[in-house]
């Protein structure tokens, strides 16, 4: 028997929706933390995938990418925070349709 | 019964993370978004990846979380903080993220209590991951650490010129 205890469509759904809710968090909100949260979001249900799918075929690769993720997302907030300081800094609000001064 | 535990997790994923992104105030979210990466974490345990469910909480619900109520706060800062706080600590605000996260300790009480459930399938142990991780995935490593020095330095420098700035006023 394979390593999961339900399905592993079930579990791809639920990641799926997981990817849906940080798509649409990411499309919808304009406050720059927002967006940030809704990208953290994605990249988690991203890794459950992998998990998912490591766990169904009981090999480590599905947690060594997780790991990987986790480096990208470590990353990515570690910067992207840095950048809404600046960003807080510069246009006095979090607003990202504020911050509209890169369009020329 | 493991599966219906899956199963509860999974719905309480969903739900904080629906709440967390539609919160106004992102604090508020912020609870609720631990409360999202805590349940994917019990999922992770569950799915026979306990290595993998402790760097969850350690990192994302840990570390990544508390640089993200770092900036909040430090962003927060006025003359309204004093009401905001009080307003916090109402007991409405977090009774429901506090429900959830109480509901997601009893599922791994359970688990832990059942020996059986945690070892049942052909679960990855942290040995096999390290194995892996240093045999074949090796340049991966590297490649991680690279990119996590590169942000250590991207984010230093953006963070420094806020930090001289603001002492400066």
């Amino acid at each position: 028997m394979d390593g999961l205890m339900v399905p592993m469509e079930h579990v791809l759904v639920i990641a799926g929706l997981l990817f849906i809710c940080g798509l649409f968090g990411l499309m919808l909100r304009r406050n720059i933390i927002f967006m940030l949260m809704s990208l953290e979001v994605m990249l988690n249900s991203a890794a459950l995938a992998f998990i998912a799918a490591g766990a169904h075929w009981g090999q480590a690769d599905g947690q060594i990418i997780f790991m990987l993720i986790l480096t990208v997302a470590a990353a990515e907030v570690a910067v992207g925070l840095g950048l809404v300081l600046q960003i807080q800094r510069r246009f006095k609000t979090l607003d990202m349709d504020q911050a509209h001064r890169l369009r020329g | 019964m493991l599966a219906t535990l899956f199963y509860i997790a999974a719905l309480i994923a969903l739900t904080s993370t629906m709440a967390a992104l539609t919160r106004a105030n992102a604090a508020h979210a912020l609870i609720y978004l631990i409360v999202s990466l805590l349940a994917v974490a019990v999922m992770f345990f569950l799915m026979g990846a306990p290595f993998a469910a402790a760097l969850e909480v350690v990192i994302y619900a840990g570390a990544i979380m508390v640089l993200f109520v770092f900036v909040i706060m430090m962003l927060n800062l006025g003359d309204t903080g004093e009401d905001r706080e009080r307003e916090w600590l109402a007991g409405r605000n977090w009774f429901v993220p506090g429900a959830m996260a109480a509901l997601l300790l009893i599922e791994m009480l359970m688990v832990l209590g059942d020996f059986q459930g945690v070892t049942s399938g052909n679960a990855v142990s942290p040995k096999a991951v390290g194995i892996r991780l240093f045999g074949p995935y090796l340049l991966a490593v590297e490649i991680a650490s690279m990119l996590l020095l590169s942000s250590l330095v991207g984010a230093y420098h953006l963070g420094r010129r806020f930090i001289v700035r603001r002492g400066e006023h």
